[in-house]
């Protein structure tokens, strides 16, 4: 009987009403058939091992680079059928496609997955994927602890995923404010979902900060000063920096949130003096610096792309890296303005409007240095340039409307109206989300070693970039009118329904872009244009020195760098001999062994985190110890590294052809 | 990567790349420890005031158990200098015994924090109390903590000092491991000053 009654609350507790809904139970069979398929074919073909030793327990940053754009991909996809469903509701007044409670837990994961497990995890992919190979080292500092950040990124990903089926979703917007947040609002699991999953994602961004920080630092190859680093590189050692001061006070939002719902403190609760803004600042200290976070790899990426396709010299490369240091400053300086409602008064508000504005010099500054570099070059019109030259006006028209929203009065005006909604789209996705498309497919090939089939790439551009004009345009003039953000429905006869049409539209015009891509990558996989020059774009940086894909040790003979392009100064002086090796110079390469460690340390975060989102208490001391257990075993196994002979060193690049006679 | 000897001055744990790029990755780790810290001293000083229907700082702080364990704590990061002094002069059992007194001063600390909690707690000041008790349960309690973790890690860290002796990686691990509890030594020095001097004055 006492079984009989604990099953039934426990059923209560992991399916509640909001996670019966037909949709999602329909999609719950649906990934329990794709699992199983899954399985059954991993089975069939004998391939656990292989994904075991292969991809699971791998410390090789190219083959993480590979997970981490792969898990990207699937939560894009993710996000934008949320997207979808959002603009769906939105089509028409008075719609009910879905009911208040879903569409909040609808818009609130759209944001979360988008930027923490969509543009977090591309970006670590393109970091993963290129830094050493553009700095000449062959790993990164920490290769184990990179796993670790892959994993713990992955598990909080699955963690916030699976809130919608087990459980029921949070709430309470990507921000997630108190008091709304805190338990007496917002009962159930969902919150807790997304303050635990955030936590353990962010831990392993921190961890993912502090290793490229220190591979930049340390792990450079002979020969590259820092003024000789590619504009990427730059971009990402800044990043890593804004990482390390940007997380910790998420981490400390998210925790004391966390406390109050769980272990019933008093941060941001209205009882007890509790003071919600306080989290609300300690959010954008984090926030705003995070939108730099998520922009400067993209311009990082443009520095890289402009070049190679206009045939010439980066312009103005001090200015660039002068740019991207004061835009990192002034980034701390300007979180205020997300709430210049909060009251602080004319001097706070003002201070932080001006921080605000200064930062468009140094992106504008940016704007001119790309232009000027195509300015009289070649310019061929490949689908990673195609993104640049999309990205331009995209993020003046987001940068410019930027300017309106830090202007205190204005704001106060388009504060939280579709005007807002509207920027940051266009910020975000026409600053973010076109560079690392145009990262992706400019590095696909090193990645991979075959090209992604540039017609249908530019079929997806031209969908995804049209639609994405078409949905964003609209939502500047739906913010004029008046329409809030996270409006459920709205009624007839206020004007907002042609609007609301036009930019739904607009949104499944870019669906289609992405399924246009996805079929691009599929189908090219099944019809290869291999990469066999490890050279297709004619490039600048030393990645395109090394075959396609490079060899699990990079570089077989480190090479002496001498000048900012350095590949491309080898090619124009007739050295590029000096990439390959030969029987004399051929020495043996330390890598560093797999390791199932990082793997079982996110899982046992998980199963803490599992219990403490229930209250599970006995569980989260479980997933305690498991965390212990993983990190004694980590330090006390003797992860020497595994030695690549000569001989087979040799073999290798003499198959590849990078062997002097 | 092979040892790069440029001066025979060097500690040898800083004398090899890949472990002196390990130490400089614990530095940068210390700095983002250093920003957590930060928030919650920001929360803290802000919460101070807001008490609520429980008790001020003045009500609550007594200076004679913090002062004893802010002695322990800070003679527990001498005594963690004299361990990697000894693993200098390769006197391995001599780190072993100084890192056994270092975090059984730890221990002591812990435990005497854990009392000072305890008896808050049972007088009726939980951190459900104001926004203040939760400050201050959850600043001084994350430094507890960073102690707990500290111990654990000196623990295991004594253990395979014993097993492998003085190595280039055990040697390592011991100057993350100071550089830690140093670094965990100087946030109590502010803490003692932020919370409790300036409460109970």
């Amino acid at each position: 009987m006492d079984i009989k009654l604990w099953t039934l609350h426990l059923l209560k507790v992991l399916f509640p009403p909001q996670v019966l809904l037909p949709d999602i139970v329909a999609i719950d069979i649906g990934l329990t058939v794709a699992t199983i398929v899954i399985g059954a074919y991993l089975t069939k073909t004998r391939k656990w091992g292989w994904l075991w030793h292969e991809w699971l327990t791998t410390v090789d940053h190219k083959k993480i680079g590979i997970m981490y754009l792969i898990a990207a991909l699937i939560m894009l996809f993710r996000g934008g059928v949320d997207a979808l469903m959002i603009r769906s509701q939105l089509i028409a007044p008075n719609a009910h496609f879905m009911g208040a409670q879903q569409y909040d837990e609808v818009f609130t994961t759209h944001g979360t997955v988008m930027i923490f497990f969509m543009a977090m995890p591309m970006i670590f992919a393109l970091f993963n994927a290129t830094i050493p190979l553009m700095i000449g080292a062959r790993d990164v500092a920490f290769p184990r602890l990179n796993a670790i950040s892959f994993w713990l990124f992955a598990f909080g990903a699955i963690l916030l995923n699976i809130s919608f089926s087990i459980g029921g979703s949070p709430s309470a917007g990507w921000m997630s404010y108190p008091p709304y947040s805190e338990l007496l609002y917002n009962p159930g699991v969902g919150e807790n979902y997304f303050l635990l999953s955030l936590q353990i994602a962010g831990i392993g961004t921190i961890a993912t900060g502090i290793n490229f920080l220190v591979t930049i630092l340390r792990m450079r190859a002979p020969g590259m000063s820092l003024s000789k680093m590619p504009i990427f590189v730059w971009a990402s050692l800044i990043t890593s920096s804004l990482v390390l001061f940007a997380f910790p006070p998420l981490t400390v939002a998210l925790g004391l949130t966390m406390l109050d719902r769980v272990f019933g403190a008093s941060f941001f609760t209205l009882g007890h003096q509790g003071m919600p803004m306080m989290y609300v600042n300690l959010f954008w200290i984090f926030g705003h610096p995070e939108v730099y976070i998520l922009v400067m790899p993209a311009f990082g990426v443009f520095s890289e792309v402009v070049p190679t396709f206009s045939r010439k010299a980066l312009f103005g490369y001090e200015a660039m890296v002068g740019s991207l240091l004061a835009i990192s400053f002034l980034s701390y300086g300007t979180w205020v303005h997300h709430f210049f409602e909060m009251g602080a008064g004319p001097t706070v508000n003002v201070f932080f409007g001006l921080s605000t504005m200064l930062i468009a010099i140094p992106t504008g500054v940016k704007m001119f240095n790309w232009i000027f570099t195509m300015w009289g070059g070649r310019i061929r019109l490949t689908v990673p340039m195609l993104w640049q030259l999309a990205f331009i006006p995209t993020f003046v028209v987001g940068g410019a409307t930027g300017i309106m929203l830090a202007a205190v009065p204005g704001d106060y005006q388009y504060h939280n109206s579709y005007f807002l909604i509207a920027h940051f789209h266009n910020v975000i996705l026409g600053g973010t989300v076109f560079g690392v498309l145009s990262g992706m497919y400019y590095w696909w090939p090193k990645m991979f070693g075959w090209n992604l089939n540039q017609r249908q790439g530019t079929w997806a551009f031209a969908l995804f970039v049209g639609g994405f004009w078409l949905t964003f345009m609209p939502q500047y003039f739906l913010g004029f009118e008046g329409m809030t953000r996270r409006m459920a429905t709205y009624p007839a006869g206020l004007g907002w329904t042609a609007l609301n049409v036009w930019s739904t539209v607009g949104a499944f015009v870019m669906g289609a872009g992405f399924v246009v891509m996805v079929y691009n990558i599929l189908w090219s996989r099944m019809h290869p244009d291999w990469d066999t020059t490890g050279d297709p774009w004619d490039g600048r940086t030393l990645e395109w020195s090394l075959p396609s894909p490079a060899p699990e040790y990079n570089f077989a003979r480190i090479p002496v760098v001498r000048s900012r392009d350095e590949w491309w100064s080898m090619k124009q002086e007739g050295r590029t001999d000096e990439v390959k090796t030969s029987e004399a110079t051929v020495r043996p390469i330390h890598m560093p062994r797999n390791t199932p460690m990082p793997i079982m340390l996110a899982a046992a975060f998980f199963v803490g985190a599992i219990g403490l989102i229930f209250g599970w208490f006995w569980m989260a001391i479980l997933g305690g110890v498991g965390v212990v257990a993983a990190l004694a075993y980590g330090s006390f196994a003797d992860y020497s590294e595994i030695e690549i002979d000569a001989k087979k060193v040799l073999k290798t690049e003499a198959q590849l052809g990078r062997v002097e006679s | 990567m092979s040892t790069t000897t440029t001066t025979t001055t060097l500690p040898p744990e800083f004398q090899d790349n890949l472990e002196s790029i390990r130490i400089m990755g614990f530095w940068v780790f210390l700095t983002t420890d250093l920003v957590l810290f930060g928030s919650l001293f920001a929360v803290y000083v802000v919460f101070r005031s807001r008490v609520g229907l429980g008790p001020t700082p003045h009500q609550l702080f007594s200076m004679g158990p913090v002062l004893t364990e802010t002695l322990i704590l800070l003679t527990s990061s001498f005594t963690c200098s004299l361990s990697l002094y000894s693993a200098r002069k390769n006197r391995v059992k001599g780190a072993i015994s100084w890192l056994v007194v270092t975090l059984a001063l730890g221990m002591s600390f812990v435990l005497l924090e854990i009392r000072e909690f305890t008896t808050d707690v049972l007088n009726g000041h939980t951190w459900h109390q104001s926004a203040f008790l939760s400050g201050f349960f959850t600043l001084v309690g994350t430094h507890g903590s960073h102690v707990t973790v500290g111990i654990g890690w000196a623990i295991m860290l004594a253990i395979q000092l014993g097993m492998k002796g003085l190595t280039l990686t055990t040697r390592r691990k011991l100057y993350a491991f100071a550089l830690y509890w140093h670094f965990l030594d100087i946030v109590w020095i502010f803490l003692f000053t932020v919370v409790y001097l300036s409460g109970i004055a």
